[in-house]
């Protein structure tokens, strides 16, 4: 009935790779915090790999990916050999890490963690896998540090999805980092800590900068920061939000906030937070926990893998980010239409998320439309992946980096929970979005191709049923079994 | 709505509706896991006027369910046929959308497969399910993501795909419609019999009376019938899938080959798995996780060659999920002789598309004792018995390291 005596070639046995190097430390982000454990770990005599994924390719940032560049870089992005050298200039560490002895990768991104644990085993060690312009590979590591930073938190409005919309973060690396930041004349929604700095950096590279915008009646941030706003003669405008950006064909023109006030800029920037870039270790299924005044999600203890810098969470000054966030997303779905869009990549509006409704491409009959987040909640808890399936929103090419936040956000509001009452959408890898022919495995070793089937390759499963248990089983099982290994 | 090349059907679903109605009626069914197959179940029993009550561990669809090809043409299965009727129609029947597209085109970019697809197509044809061969030039014509490596192919003039998650919550769904019940998170513990019937189940969420029960619970089938004293010999593995960036939609979405299945979804993504699955131990809880691993890139570069056109695609996430497979890989679907009033169901590893014909033959099952459209015996559970406790030794089925596993 089997002729595998006790051995199943289909299976993944001892098919995936070795990694193809293997390093004492990985590390992962080359800021202030990688660099510096880079630093420490070639001290120490460690061999060390530190890759960090800037420059940034053109595309990946045209997708707002890592961070929400809104459209707004100019075309020295897309110079590649000017990028890298804009990076090695404004970092001069890096080169401090190369003379210590660790090896130096940029424009690399690391993709995915893969361990053995619960659901697999067939390893042949942990990897971290990684991606340049030209392929992917996988090295081992007997310690990793993740220092992968926060990125913007986006939360919409109407005229959010257009160019001209993006994150502190993301202008702090078009100006610092790769002096091409295209627009002139900026708004900034948030007056903490963050949009403070932001502003005052942009000041000072010569960006002529409106005004913040903050929901609460003060300036949220450091006195000190907010003393030097004020001397440099930017305007707060307290109490309001910004309830519309309106534009043309190259994104934003002007802003019209809650007050009636009308500001002409060429540029928003999201302020209002950051989130610890949690996706490797989320993706790889390890521990994530809530913590308001580090800046929401963040690592929970994971063993064999530390991480440091923002990416373990904002430095806690007594400030609740997320509080300070929901005030933000609540008032700016007061502003909100139903036809607001929340998901940019997938088109999902406001009130087809909330309402749990499928994408425009499909049809919406009466029982459907019936349908909504409170019949799902009667259900039992919302969960944010069901949702996210059933709606699409988080499920484009952007991995859901503009909208994984607001989404978590707008159903806690829905279900009159606190946020992470819905939790927060997974990730997944690979956690940047990477073209089939970089990732694909090129060199793929023999015995993966040999044992390939495009299921099990269990031999009775395809016979035809009238002819189980008859002579033409057997021939079924060869001549189809003979052709597995595809 | 039928399909060329297959024989016209004597009833339209439709009508089958009509003629179901009431037919089980006051009837007590629970339902122990809301994967499609037991969702299908509870909603052909709900539709004969039974009142169902469908207990599910976590969320409907969360396992296998959820997680797979989308896949609907079983040419091999008894039920292929009530699969090939029932899908076009599931839509307008269940009042919510399952993305079901018709017809599948496998590709090939070796010899090997093209060999293997020539035989496959001879094999439908000779049953009389209409295959056509395909040059490669013709199927350049039909599928624009193809390249100049494709030999040829085989159009299957049936058959098809669906959005499993989607399709999933229309059953749960329809189902409430009808006013049957749905109680997730709510793991079944045990079961209460008497007089050679299950009376009542345990779940987390309490006692529930039954008059019949249907066991769909995928991999955990096995530990809760042993509950029952019935060996039901089943295997869990991982299988693995990614899925790109949307790509313009071809004329055809249900494309594959390469040792590939899957399909291109009707936003345009292209989400396809194949290739090594990994054999795990099943704990009765559930899977504790469901991780992917490196294998995304074989499946890229999988992907890259069937479709060199959409090579430069970005692949956007991958995911795995947890299959149930018996010993010779075709599904179980009986009732059992004792408890008698109990129905065990579970598919093998391709129960997504065979889902409106397994929930028809569960509910026939269940209501008339036998299937009503079609010969099921050769998938009555007694085909194992006396198989050795070393079946899965046998096969080389057994997990690589255990221990890691718990
Ligand atoms: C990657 C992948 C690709 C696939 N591709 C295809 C394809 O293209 N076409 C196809 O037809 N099939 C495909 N399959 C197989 C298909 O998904 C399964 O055969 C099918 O979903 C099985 O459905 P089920 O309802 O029988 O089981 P499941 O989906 O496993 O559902 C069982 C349910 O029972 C619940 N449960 C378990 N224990 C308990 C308990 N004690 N109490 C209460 N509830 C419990 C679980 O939570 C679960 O929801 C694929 C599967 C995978 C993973």
């Amino acid at each position: 009935m089997h002729s595998n005596n006790g051995t199943d070639p289909h299976a993944i046995g001892t098919k995936l790779p070795a990694p193809e190097a293997r390093y004492d430390l990985v590390v992962i982000g080359a800021g202030p915090a990688g660099l510096a454990a880079a630093l420490a770990g070639a001290g120490e005599g460690k061999s060390v790999l530190l890759v960090d994924e800037n420059p940034i390719p053109g595309a990946a940032m045209g997708n707002d990916v890592p961070l929400l560049f809104g459209g707004r870089m100019t075309a020295a992005t897309q110079n590649a050999e000017r990028m890298l050298e804009t990076v090695f200039m404004s970092e001069p560490m890096l080169e401090a890490a190369m003379d210590a002895g660790a090896e130096v990768l940029l424009g690399t991104s690391a993709w995915g963690v893969y361990r053995n644990g619960p659901g697999i085993t067939g390893l042949p060690e942990n990897v971290v896998a990684l991606a340049d312009k030209d392929r992917g590979w996988l090295v081992g590591y007997g310690e990793l540090v993740l220092a992968t930073g926060a990125r913007d938190l986006a939360i919409g409005f109407p005229g959010w999805n257009q160019p001209g919309v993006m994150g502190a973060a993301a202008l702090e690396r078009l100006l610092a980092r790769y002096e091409a930041f295209a627009g002139k004349r900026v708004l900034f929604m948030g007056s903490h800590d963050l949009a403070l700095q932001t502003a005052l950096l942009a000041r000072g590279k010569g960006v002529d900068v409106a005004g913040l915008v903050e929901v609460r009646a003060s300036p949220q941030g450091d006195a000190a920061l907010v003393d030097a706003v004020r001397s440099a003669q930017i305007p707060f405008y307290l109490n309001d939000a910004v309830a519309e950006a309106k534009g043309g064909l190259d994104g934003v023109e002007s802003v019209r906030l809650r007050s009636g006030a009308m500001i002409d800029v060429d540029t928003v920037v999201l302020a209002i937070g950051l989130v610890p870039s949690i996706e490797l270790i989320d993706a790889m299924g390890g521990k994530r926990v809530l913590d308001g005044a580090r800046g929401g999600y963040i690592p929970g203890e994971n063993a064999g893998i530390t991480c440091v810098g923002t990416c373990a969470g904002l430095a806690d000054t007594g400030f609740d980010h997320v509080e300070y966030r929901m005030e933000w997303a609540r008032e700016l779905g007061k502003l909100s239409a139903p036809d607001t869009i929340v998901c940019q990549c997938e088109e999902v509006t406001r009130a087809d998320l909330l309402g749990v409704q499928p994408p425009n491409y499909l049809e919406r009959p009466a029982p459907m439309a019936a349908r909504s987040l409170d019949t799902l909640i009667a259900d039992g808890p919302p969960n944010p992946d069901q949702i996210k399936r059933l709606t699409r929103a988080g499920m484009g090419v952007c991995q859901g980096r503009r909208c994984r936040d607001q989404v978590a956000m707008m159903l806690a509001m829905a279900a009159n929970g606190p946020f992470g009452s819905v939790p927060l959408a997974t990730h997944r890898a690979p956690v940047r979005p990477l073209p089939l022919r970089i990732l694909a495995d090129w060199e793929e070793a023999e015995d993966m191709r040999a044992g390939w089937d495009v299921w099990f390759g269990i031999p009775t499963q395809w016979v035809p049923y009238q002819d189980i248990d008859t002579p033409r089983e057997r021939e079924h099982q060869t001549a189809i079994a003979d052709g597995w290994s595809l | 709505m039928t399909y060329v090349g297959l024989p016209t059907p004597a009833e339209t679903p439709q009508d089958t509706m009509v003629r179901i109605a009431g037919t089980a009626a006051k009837m007590k069914v629970v339902i122990v896991g809301g994967g499609v197959s037991g969702l299908s179940a509870g909603w052909w029993l709900a539709r004969s006027g039974a009142s169902v009550t469908v207990l599910d561990k976590g969320i409907v669809g969360w396992e296998a369910s959820g997680r797979n090809g989308g896949g609907a043409s079983h040419y091999q299965s008894p039920l292929f046929l009530e699969e090939q009727r029932m899908w076009p129609h599931m839509d307008e029947l269940l009042g919510y959308p399952t993305e079901h597209q018709k017809e599948r085109l496998v590709i090939a970019v070796t010899e090997k497969q093209l060999n293997q697809y020539h035989y496959l197509a001879k094999m439908n044809n000779d049953m009389g399910y209409r295959v056509d061969l395909l040059t490669g030039d013709q199927v350049r014509a039909m599928v624009p993501l193809a390249g100049e490596n494709c030999l040829g192919g085989m159009h299957y003039r049936f058959g098809g795909h669906a959005n499993p998650q989607r399709s999933v919550q229309a059953y749960a769904w329809a189902l409430q419609d009808l006013g049957g019940r749905i109680v997730q998170h709510s793991p079944v513990t045990g079961f209460e019999t008497e007089g050679g019937k299950v009376v009542a189940v345990h779940s987390a969420s309490g006692r529930y009376e039954a008059d019949a029960v249907v066991v769909a619970a995928g991999p955990q089938i096995q530990g809760l019938m042993a509950k029952l004293g019935v060996e039901v010999p089943l295997a869990a593995a991982r299988a693995e899938m990614i899925v790109t960036e949307p790509a313009p939609l071809m004329p055809i979405g249900g494309v594959d080959g390469n040792g590939l299945y899957g399909r291109q979804t009707l936003r345009g993504n292209l989400a396809y798995g194949g290739g090594p699955h990994e054999w795990l131990q099943t704990f009765e809880a559930g899977p504790p996780a469901r991780p992917s691993s490196p294998l995304t890139r074989n499946l890229a570069r999988r992907i890259a060659e069937l479709f060199p056109k959409a090579e430069h695609l970005n692949v956007i996430r991958s995911w795995a999920g947890i299959i149930e497979n018996t010993p010779d890989g075709r599904p179980i679907i009986d009732r059992m002789k004792d408890p008698e009033n109990v129905v065990v169901a579970t598919m093998s590893g391709v129960g997504f598309g065979l889902s409106p014909a397994s929930g028809h033959a569960i509910r026939d099952l269940v209501v008339d004792g036998q299937c009503s459209f079609t010969d099921i015996g050769k998938l009555s559970l007694s085909r194992f018995d006396g198989i050795g406790a070393d079946w899965r030794e046998q096969r080389g089925w057994l997990p690589l390291k255990a221990d890691l596993a718990a």
